[in-house]
């Protein structure tokens, strides 16, 4: 895997593949952190809120039954004690830790988790997350409007609930920390009703303080949160509609701590060729791939080696140079800090003459004309001139069609519409840290459907079906067997080139003095940007 | 005079049900689907067809239409389809700053444009005139995000003097509202100067010089408030210049109105905002410009209603 | 009895020598001179483009940019220095001028075209046509016509064409309004009246005797709307629902560039600069055209 170093810079990278980070459980708690965003926060509704800027701060807010060690991809339990599996997988039973309390000071029960799973799977609820649930009994029936409730869990007692699969599922544990499955209090949820999200109440280790929309959003501790010393901070003040050129000005005088959009581009090479910025910005992987979709079902993407041809066209490096080297080039379809990635995988070499060879091998001396779809919000269409330039050195006249971000979903969920679809914007990025989450909707029959979100219409039964049998695998002893198994079926998958995986998005946390955490909290995996709980300042006594 | 007011009104209603209808048309062959948006990308085609039913938009398009208007007529706008608060929350939180915006940008254009056109009236003809009246033809041919970022790239970025964007104190109001009064600045300074030079002309003035006042008191008394009067009619045209020049001004500065909020729910097909938006921008130029014909005749009695 | 001129002739100017007159009066006021220069210096360089273009305005060439990837600064073998892409931006100022003026030009057009034509229409036949035709119009004026044309953008894949006619689509509304006006005044004059009684048909009144009184506004309004239509190009540009790039257009070049204004003020200073001194150009002439042809049209409508 390729890494290119920032000239002067001194960014301390850290992977986080599953290894325990050194973050100090001790830390002392005090003190407040500022955080600015640019846009107004959407919702906080566990069960609505999917952009990446509200993920997070629901975290803080919300528990689940399960979540990850900080910093990073290992599970560990939440508000369970304890976790058991069934032989066949297919039951799981769940105890609850005794004293867990709603931020209104109610104690959490089983018929809790009960009522938020029913919740977010609720048709009317219209939630975002409901299709991760699918792997629970009698989701299809409750998901369709029938019935009362999730058939496939069951309140054995107070403190036990028992779900019950209708399938086994290796990413089951996952599932269970998403934000999705958070917990939330059913008197609470009735009583706002809609506007739960703007008044959220949950037993996260932060509570919703203050709320002025534009402007700003306060969290503060709550003391009753079920771990000792967790969160570290007593405040965190969200500032909102500040332009991230003003918040890097804020950052730098010490007026803000971080600046949640990051840096601005045009502002990176001046920080990171300052020894004395750059020690405070903090790199990591992201769980990201940004790639074009192959039409497969539109002419001339149905051939095989036309798609091999595009992925030997395009010359990443200068793509990667022209967003400031803010990501490293892709070969395949998952990132290189996924469990499952193919460090020994080389892909497509760029090799133009070649790309121009086997274009013509297929029927096509003189090239073709085809369109590229992006979404008009810069870099991307930037992004998108140069993959039409490489294009048309091969031959390919690409036309560019940079459109609203919803047209270009419109378009990319019809079969016949979108040839090429730069994926900028609307990039993958994990929603958790597992290999089958790159592939269900993106590349699997599933999504090839109207509507849905396999634009490259690829649909390849064989790996369907090799993609369940890896889920099938569940236990800790064919985790190995498992992730060899997605490894190669991505791999076989870049055979058949649906995609031109082009980069990998590397995240910029700069903070400032004051707050202190290991470098994985601010560039934590799953908690994105920042893991708000571990932090601690250098204020507090 | 009552009965014109009245017939007015009645138009004015007629015509914001003519926009509510023609934007829910537009909206409506806009090709994006908002339950895919609403879903999200790891839906399955179930969970977004039945979104599509919560929200009603498999019904034909005069029920979806007939829907939406009896709940407006109800004063319920609807929710966003993204953040799902009320859209009345939303454009009630963010509409006062915009109002501020757009006074402060009143504000700029009366004083530089009134300012500009008497000093180029007084000294018709020569040098300062010409000038003056070079750059209010720039101030009328400058597109107001060019003049932002020039704004902000001078007096922000590299003097400091003002902070670059957002919301909260005096300071931050200044650049934008210069930059939204910009525009109507060169169109006042232009026509104050051809109003007072209207006035500067007429006979009372002539017999009061010959009378022997000062002409400072005379310009101050009585040629400026003259020669105002039809300018000030023409402020409520204003505000339809406004509602545009607001969704690039707020997105430049960072100003949280419903310019922002307006171009942020374009990009998603966020339809009941956009229809939100739409309607309450309508409203405030069907008023404005009531307001601008009504003041019109109060002013220069020589125009009738008609 | 002293030899008293005969009554006016109806209806025909001398239109020829005016025209040519017009032209001169132009050049005679130095402001307007100035417009018509910088318009012909920019219709000449769309025409001429390829022939005066540094470099390839589409070639995103390696040593356009530096190592990290920022654009260059101006000078050295590129004049106006070079945008995020390491491209030549004097080049595409340059080929942008294509841009504006066709779609300035061609949505002015369409909507003189269409403004002319419902004002004309309403004023002439007055009665409910002139009460449909002009709520309509007060409907669409009431529309912030920035969201309109970009809800209009939002529907239809977009293309030259058809930014153009949202454009137009937006900006019909004031010629209309102006017309209507003027040929309702028009037509309640007597001559008018005169025509109808002898039994002209309607289309010989609006073209012989109509149409050449509304000529000066429609040229005046014209000419000022010009500068309308270039500043909305650029504006939908800059939004980034305008032309598709690579296209260049001087909105869209500040649009990709704007995140780097900061430190690389050039890309957004001189497309800046293109597009007030076209729209100013156009706003000179205009004003000028309006003094000449029609001294009672004062002020804005």
């Amino acid at each position: 895997m390729k890494k290119l170093l920032l000239a002067g810079a001194a960014g301390l990278a850290l992977m986080a593949q599953g290894a325990l980070a050194q973050v100090d459980e001790n830390a002392p708690q005090g003190g407040t952190m500022v955080v600015t965003y640019k846009d107004d926060v959407a919702t906080l509704d566990p069960a609505i809120g999917y952009d990446w800027q509200n993920w997070s701060m629901i975290k803080s807010l919300f528990d689940g039954l399960l979540g990850y060690e900080p910093g990073t991809t290992t599970l560990r339990n939440e508000l369970a004690e304890s976790h058991e599996i069934s032989e066949d997988g297919l039951t799981h039973t769940f105890v609850l830790k005794d004293g867990i309390k709603f931020h209104n000071g109610r104690e959490i029960t089983a018929e809790d988790v009960k009522y938020s799973l029913e919740r977010v799977t609720n048709p009317e609820t219209q939630s975002p997350g409901a299709g991760f649930f699918g792997m629970i009994d009698g989701f299809d029936q409750w998901n369709a409007g029938e019935g009362d409730g999730l058939s496939g869990i069951e309140v054995v007692d107070d403190k036990t609930v028992k779900i019950t699969l209708s399938r086994p599922d290796a990413t089951f544990g996952h599932v269970m920390a998403l934000n999705f499955a958070s917990i939330v209090p059913k008197e609470a949820v009735e009583e706002k009703g809609q506007d739960f999200g703007r008044d959220p109440v949950g037993s996260g280790a932060y509570r919703l303080a203050e709320w002025t929309p534009g402007q700003r959003v306060v969290f503060e501790r709550f003391e009753e949160y079920h771990r000792d010393g967790v969160p570290k901070l007593d405040q965190v003040v969200f500032e909102l509609g500040l332009d991230p050129t003003v918040a890097l000005l804020r950052v730098q005088q010490g007026q803000a701590d971080i600046p949640g959009d990051q840096i601005p581009p045009a502002q990176f090479l001046q920080v990171m060729n300052d020894p004395n910025q750059a020690k405070n910005v903090v790199e990591g992987g992201q769980l990201h791939t940004g790639y074009v979709t192959l039409n497969t079902q539109m002419e001339p993407f149905d051939k095989v080696e036309v798609r091999q041809a595009m992925n030997m066209a395009i010359n990443k490096d200068r793509i990667v140079r022209i967003i400031n080297n803010r990501a490293v080039p892709a070969n395949q379809p998952l990132p290189p800090t996924m469990p499952g990635y193919d460090t020994e995988y080389e892909g497509y070499a760029y090799d133009p003459e070649k790309a121009k060879q086997m274009l013509a091998d297929a029927g096509y001396p003189d090239g073709f004309s085809t369109e590229l779809y992006v979404y008009n919000t810069d870099p991307n269409p930037r992004i998108a001139q140069a993959i039409q330039q490489d294009l048309a050195a091969i031959g390919v006249t690409a036309e560019i069609r940079s459109l609203a971000q919803a047209n270009v979903i419109a378009a990319g969920g019809e079969k016949d519409q979108a040839p090429m679809i730069w994926s900028g914007g609307m990039a993958w990025i994990a929603d958790f840290p597992d290999p089958s989450n790159f592939y269900g909707p993106i590349l699997g029959c599933a999504g090839a459907v109207q509507g849905g979100w396999n634009w490259a219409w690829y649909c390849n039964e064989e790996m369907d079906k090799r993609a369940a049998e890896a889920d099938a695998m569940v236990g800790p002893d064919k985790q190995q067997a498992r992730e060899d198994a997605w490894r190669q079926i991505y791999v076989d998958i870049m055979e058949d080139a649906p995609w031109i995986p082009i980069f990998n998005e590397q995240r910029f946390t700069m903070r400032s003095e004051r707050i202190k955490g290991d470098d994985s909290l601010f560039v934590d995996p799953v908690h994105i940007p920042v893991n708000y709980d571990y932090m601690y300042s250098s204020e507090a006594k | 005079m009552g009965g014109y007011i009245l017939r007015r009104l009645l138009e004015s209603a007629l015509i914001l049900l003519g926009i509510t209808l023609v934007t829910f048309v537009l909206l409506y062959l806009v090709p994006a689907d908002p339950a895919r948006q609403i879903a999200g990308r790891s839906a399955t085609a179930e969970t977004v067809a039945n979104i599509r039913d919560q929200l009603g938009l498999n019904d034909p398009f005069f029920v979806q239409y007939f829907r939406y208007l009896g709940n407006l007529l109800q004063g319920d706008l609807g929710r966003s389809y993204l953040q799902r608060a009320e859209v009345s929350e939303l454009v009630a939180s963010r509409l006062p700053a915009s109002l501020l915006l757009m006074v402060s940008a009143i504000a700029t254009e009366l004083v530089f444009g009134l300012t500009i056109g008497v000093i180029a009236a007084l000294r018709r003809n020569r040098m300062a005139d010409h000038s003056l009246m070079i750059f209010s033809f720039v101030s009328i041919s400058a597109p107001q995000f060019v003049i932002g970022i020039l704004l902000l790239y001078v007096f922000a970025v590299k003097l400091g003097w003002f902070p670059i964007g957002g919301y909260g104190t005096f300071a931050h109001l200044v650049l934008p509202s210069v930059t939204l009064g910009f525009l109507g600045a060169g169109w006042y300074s232009r026509m104050m100067r051809s109003s007072m030079i209207d006035v500067l002309g007429q006979d009372f003035v002539r017999t009061a010089r010959a009378k022997g006042l000062a002409r400072g008191r005379i310009i101050a008394r009585h040629v400026v408030p003259n020669a105002i009067l039809p300018i000030i009619a023409m402020i409520g045209i204003d505000i339809g210049l406004f509602m545009s020049g607001i969704v690039v001004v707020e997105s430049v500065f960072g100003w949280p109105g419903i310019g922002q909020l307006a171009w942020q729910a374009i990009q998603r097909v966020d339809i009941p905002v956009i229809m939100g938006v739409t309607i309450v921008s309508a409203t405030a130029i069907v008023i404005g410009n009531l307001l601008a014909d009504l003041m019109a005749p109060l002013i220069d009695p020589r125009i009738k209603l008609k | 009895m002293t030899d008293m001129p005969g009554p006016a002739a109806p209806a025909r100017r001398p239109r020829a020598r005016l025209s040519g007159t017009v032209l001169g009066q132009l050049l005679r006021r130095p402001r307007a001179a100035f417009g018509l220069a910088v318009i012909a210096i920019m219709v000449g360089a769309a025409i001429f483009a390829p022939l005066i273009m540094p470099h390839d305005p589409f070639e995103q060439s390696f040593d356009g940019l530096t190592l990290e990837g920022a654009p260059l600064p101006p000078g050295g073998a590129f004049p106006l220095g070079t945008d995020l892409l390491g491209r030549d931006l004097a080049s595409r100022l340059i080929l942008g001028t294509r841009t504006s003026l066709i779609i300035g030009v061609l949505a002015n057009g369409i909507a003189v075209i269409l403004g002319a034509g419902v004002g004309i229409t309403a004023g002439y036949f007055g009665g409910w046509v002139a009460g449909v035709l002009m709520r309509f119009t007060d409907l669409m004026m009431a529309f912030p016509a920035l969201l309109l044309a970009i809800v209009l953008a939002a529907i239809f894949q977009p293309s030259l064409l058809i930014v153009a006619l949202v454009i137009a689509m937006v900006n019909w509304v004031q010629m209309a309004r102006v017309i209507y006006t003027e040929t309702r005044s028009l037509t309640e004059r007597d001559f008018v009246q005169v025509q109808r009684s002898i039994g002209s048909g309607h289309l010989r009144i609006l073209g012989a005797h109509l149409l050449p009184h509304l000529l000066s506004s429609i040229v005046v309004f014209g000419t000022l709307g010009i500068s309308t239509t270039v500043l909305l190009e650029a504006t939908l540009s800059y939004l980034g629902v305008g032309v598709q790039p690579p296209i260049p257009s001087w909105g869209n070049i500040i649009f990709e560039n704007q995140t780097y204004f900061s430190t690389a003020p050039w890309l957004v200073f001189f497309p800046g600069l293109a597009i007030i001194l076209l729209a100013l150009s156009f706003n000179l002439v205009g004003d000028a055209l309006r003094d000449i042809l029609d001294p009672t049209l004062k002020g804005r409508h």
